[in-house]
């Protein structure tokens, strides 16, 4: 057998990578390349340099370092037991993968992950070495996320954080019975407690620095997770819970959905589907409720439907609306900004702009129309001088009349 | 001497701009123009090949403004929306911005009313600036120029056609993150050029000024394609955020329409692929020995083979597990009954272990093998084939309900739980299984069988070891 080209590799190693669900770029500290020896800028903002047909963003070159591994995760392309072609870069030709696409302004960094070979810890020490190289030798200054491996030695995990910007680590599955069933190589204490030891770092690398100008920064875009929708039997309830559980215990800044999604030669034990992308779609509207809306976890679950699941034709927060109607209509002119962020129709910008408008006017419809997307969705909910829905909120087929029609619904997910 | 002095009553005024984004330029005559007093109907804006039509005959001196003029009023909101608005193409922009810093004048906190018409259109503006200034940090594409000079070295360049006049207002983006190489940006408005030391501006440039390709991008193309998950085609998504427009530029781009036609296909492939789809688990033996006859759902069941069903009493409270029939037991329909098998019932019968009251069964249910001549040879089975047919093995498990199971190999092993494991790290000591019984794990017979002298003697006696603990927890148990 011949040796496989870089570019052989790179198909391979990430086709491996695309089942990760998280690409983002942003969050982390400003720094750019003045003064420095190498190239790269992080300003707050991630940049999508460009986006697949699938509707995902390329901001960084998201690769395998190989997709050889010990594992044997039954939902994983990886796994021990596949057939998939396998190939293995050196942490040179990463270095050198990643500084040309950023010279030619295709990415903003690297997110790096990898199987299990040999040990964890000789991953860890691979992963950790693609950084440093860039760091140190190449004094590169774009966006690093490194995935660590929760059953590596928590010092090279910490040596991990002090190169990257981001570092995460996947809960994979929302239930423990789950992942004993279709991870059973993983541990799910070991999981929460690699990232309870990451949580301590950020914790202490930051207090540092309130203290030292100079103390050495640590993930400053924090860490996140993923959880698989669809392979086993969780429910957005349980998944909910779970994720609310991890952000408060764990300091994530985001947990991430991935619908389970067909791969080549699959395991036996998971018989393919379509992944379940619209449920994917709620679970993160759900998320952004609790992080923008003010929702509860309890809030969410309350508006989930008797299977514990999310309904798939509505949103979670016309859900909940729908379920609660005793608390609205709610008067756009005088309400708090906490009643009008549960108006289904009413974004975090929306509200804003209402708040600030009403100190110069009595709001009317027109006027609300004028500040949000749809004010169709909005009416029934809302009082304004001159409107108020007067049987609106009572009717029994309000949800069929507020739900968006089946055919757009599926362009929307597709 | 009042204003009324430096200012004609009923003037109209045309003011030309050096530059489309002089924002500069604008604040200084605006300033001048509002204390004044010059309504915003008496002022033509003109940019830089724009026409002054309206005004043809207007005033292009400046009024003076009195020396008591109160100062112009604008709050910090206005100052960064209009800084980013005056960058727009539409032509109406100066006006705009006139007219809502006249308002501003008496009303200061104007720009809070979001439902005001000037106040959405500048704000809509502004986020229209911002979006092609985000995408041309986005979507610029060098390309690598290598100079023959050694002096010069590389250089990166990049052809670009923004929307709005945003060229110079994002030079320092590009400034401070490839602050150590050599790079142009060419646009048809202008192009600017980087050292590594100081900007310049250049002239509006066009397309064939920037080089036609860069070897690096059959790389970018093939990350593009392999990151690209067929099973979750968004068209719609991708268009919103990567419109049409912007593809001719961007290398990847030719590369979408047949990933877009190919993926419902490669999907299926998939699905089908690893479609296991077994109907309702059979509840009993009998249907079990039937459904296994005709399974098909990995390659051993294409095999020229049959498969071989377990055998012993349906309430046995021991239940044995091998790795799958051998020649002899696909010839006879029952399980061990080949060298192997008779090597475990002399163990068995030694530690004394009644094999008629043990329901012994295997894994996997049909005999792989490779044809060599006349003979066919044993070949274990993969770990997916041990998966898939761990759905039968579960099937028998759930109408025995047996106390014990003793898994026998690494094959046997795969199949209760799941993962491969060591044998040598896990057998000795009950493993406990999901509904309350319990698994233990040996070798396999034939594993003795392939072994001679001392060696055998060794791991025959490991082996007599697993079968006196099994026996001895099965008298704990029943």
């Amino acid at each position: 057998m011949t040796a496989q080209t870089v570019l052989q590799k790179l198909e391979i190693l990430a086709d491996a990578a695309k089942y990760d669900a998280s690409c983002a770029s942003s969050g982390t500290g400003k720094k750019n390349s003045l003064g420095g020896k190498g190239i790269g800028s992080t300003e707050g903002m991630g940049i999508c340099h460009a986006y697949a047909p699938d509707g995902r963003c390329i901001s960084l070159l998201k690769i395998l370092l190989t997709n050889h591994c010990v594992f044997d995760c039954h939902y994983c392309v990886n796994r021990k037991s596949s057939n998939v072609a396998r190939a293995r870069f050196s942490p040179q030709e990463v270095v050198d993968l990643t500084l040309a696409f950023y010279r030619r302004n295709y990415i903003e960094g690297l997110f790096l992950s990898s199987g299990i070979v040999k040990s964890s810890n000789h991953t860890m020490e691979q992963i950790v070495e693609v950084a440093r190289i860039l760091r140190e030798e190449h004094d590169f200054r774009g966006y690093i996320h490194l995935k660590t491996i929760p059953e590596a030695d928590p010092e090279i995990v910490h040596q991990a954080g002090l190169y990257a910007d981001r570092v995460s680590i996947n809960v994979e599955l929302p239930t423990d019975s789950g992942l004993t069933r279709l991870a059973p190589d993983k541990d799910a204490r070991q999981i929460e407690g690699a990232m309870g030891k990451v949580k301590a770092d950020l914790v202490e690398a930051k207090d540092a620095r309130k203290r030292f100008k100079h103390a050495p920064r640590f993930a400053p875009a924090g860490q996140s997770t993923q959880m698989i929708v669809g392979a086993d039997a969780a429910t957005d309830a349980d998944i909910v819970g779970k994720a609310s559980r991890l952000y408060d215990n764990f300091r994530l800044r985001r947990v991430y959905y991935s619908a389970f999604s067909p791969i080549p030669d699959a395991s036996a034990v998971l018989p393919l589907k379509r992944p379940p992308l619209i449920r994917e779609h709620r679970l993160y509207q759900s998320d952004w409720l609790m992080r923008f809306y003010g929702y509860k976890p309890t809030d969410v679950m309350q508006a989930t439907e008797a299977d514990g699941n999310l309904p798939l034709d509505i949103d979670p927060k016309l859900a909940w609306a729908l379920k609660f109607r005793e608390a609205f209509p709610v008067d756009v002119n005088r309400a708090s900004k906490e009643q009008l962020l549960r108006v289904p129709g009413l974004g975090v910008k929306a509200v804003g702009k209402i708040l600030a408008s009403r100190r110069h006017r009595a709001l009317r419809l027109d006027d609300v129309a004028l500040l949000t997307q749809s004010i169709t969705k909005v009416r029934p909910f809302i009082v304004t001088v001159d409107w108020r829905p007067i049987t609106l909120t009572d009717r029994a087929d309000l949800r069929s009349l507020l739900a968006p029609k089946s055919e757009q619904l599926e362009l929307f997910a597709a | 001497m009042t204003a009324l002095q430096h200012v004609k009553l009923g003037t109209y005024y045309v003011v030309h701009l050096p530059e489309a984004d002089d924002f500069d330029f604008w604040r200084e005559r605006a300033r001048a123009l509002v204390q004044c007093d010059v309504p915003p109907d008496r002022i033509a804006w003109v940019e830089p090949g724009g026409s002054g039509d309206l005004f043809a005959h207007g005033e292009r001196r400046m009024p003076v403004p009195p020396m008591d003029a109160k100062p112009v009023r604008a709050n910090r909101r206005f100052v960064s929306l209009a800084r980013n608005a005056i960058l727009h193409s539409d032509p109406e922009r100066f006006a705009l911005l006139y007219r809502l810093l006249w308002r501003l004048q008496s009303n200061p906190r104007m720009m809070e009313d979001k439902a005001d018409l000037d106040v959405r259109r500048v704000e809509e503006l502004d986020k229209n600036v911002r979006r092609d200034s985000h995408k041309m940090h986005a979507f610029v594409r060098f390309r690598l120029v290598e100079s023959e000079d050694e002096e010069v070295g590389e250089h990166y360049v990049a052809w670009f056609e923004p929307e709005h006049h945003i060229l110079r207002a994002n030079a320092g983006f590009f400034m401070r993150r490839f602050s150590n190489m050599r790079w142009s940006i060419l646009t048809p408005r202008g192009s600017l050029h980087w050292d590594t030391q100081t900007m310049s501006e250049g002239p509006p440039a066009e397309r064939h000024d920037a080089p036609g390709g860069d070897p690096m991008e059959d790389l970018w193309r093939t990350y593009y394609a392999s990151i690209f998950n067929p099973a979750r085609l968004k068209i719609g998504a991708m268009l919103k955020e990567m419109p049409k427009k912007y593809w001719k530029n961007m290398p990847e781009a030719a590369l979408i329409p047949d990933l877009i036609a190919g993926a419902q296909g490669r999907e299926a492939k998939m699905v089908e692929k690893g479609a296991l789809e077994f109907e309702e688990r059979p509840d009993t033996l009998a249907a079990i020995d039937k459904a296994i006859h005709g399974c098909r759902k990995c390659p051993i069941g294409q095999l020229n083979n049959h498969a071989v069903m377990g055998e012993g009493p349906q309430n046995a409270a021991l239940m044995i597990v091998g790795e799958q029939p051998g020649d002899q037991e696909d010839q006879t329909g029952r399980p061990f009954v080949g060298p192997a098998g008779q090597l475990l019932d002399a163990h068995l019968e030694k530690v004394g272990i009644d094999r008629r009251a043990a329901y012994v069964t295997n894994a996997v249910k049909h005999f792989k093998y490779v044809q060599r001549g006349k003979r066919r040879l044993h070949q274990n089975p993969g770990a997916k084939e041990i998966d898939t047919c761990r759905w039968w093995i579960e099937s028998e498990r759930a109408i025995v309900k047996p106390k014990l199971v003793l898994a026998m190999g690494a094959s046997a092993a795969r199949g209760m739980l799941g993962k491969t494991v060591s044998i040598s790290r896990v057998r000795g000591a009950p493993i406990p299984l999901e509904d309350g019984s319990e698994l233990w794990v040996t070798a396999h017979p034939s594993y003795l069988l392939r072994l001679d002298g001392p060696a055998r003697e060794e791991q025959a006696r490991l082996f007599d070891a697993d079968l006196a603990a099994v026996r001895a927890r099965l008298e704990e148990l029943v």
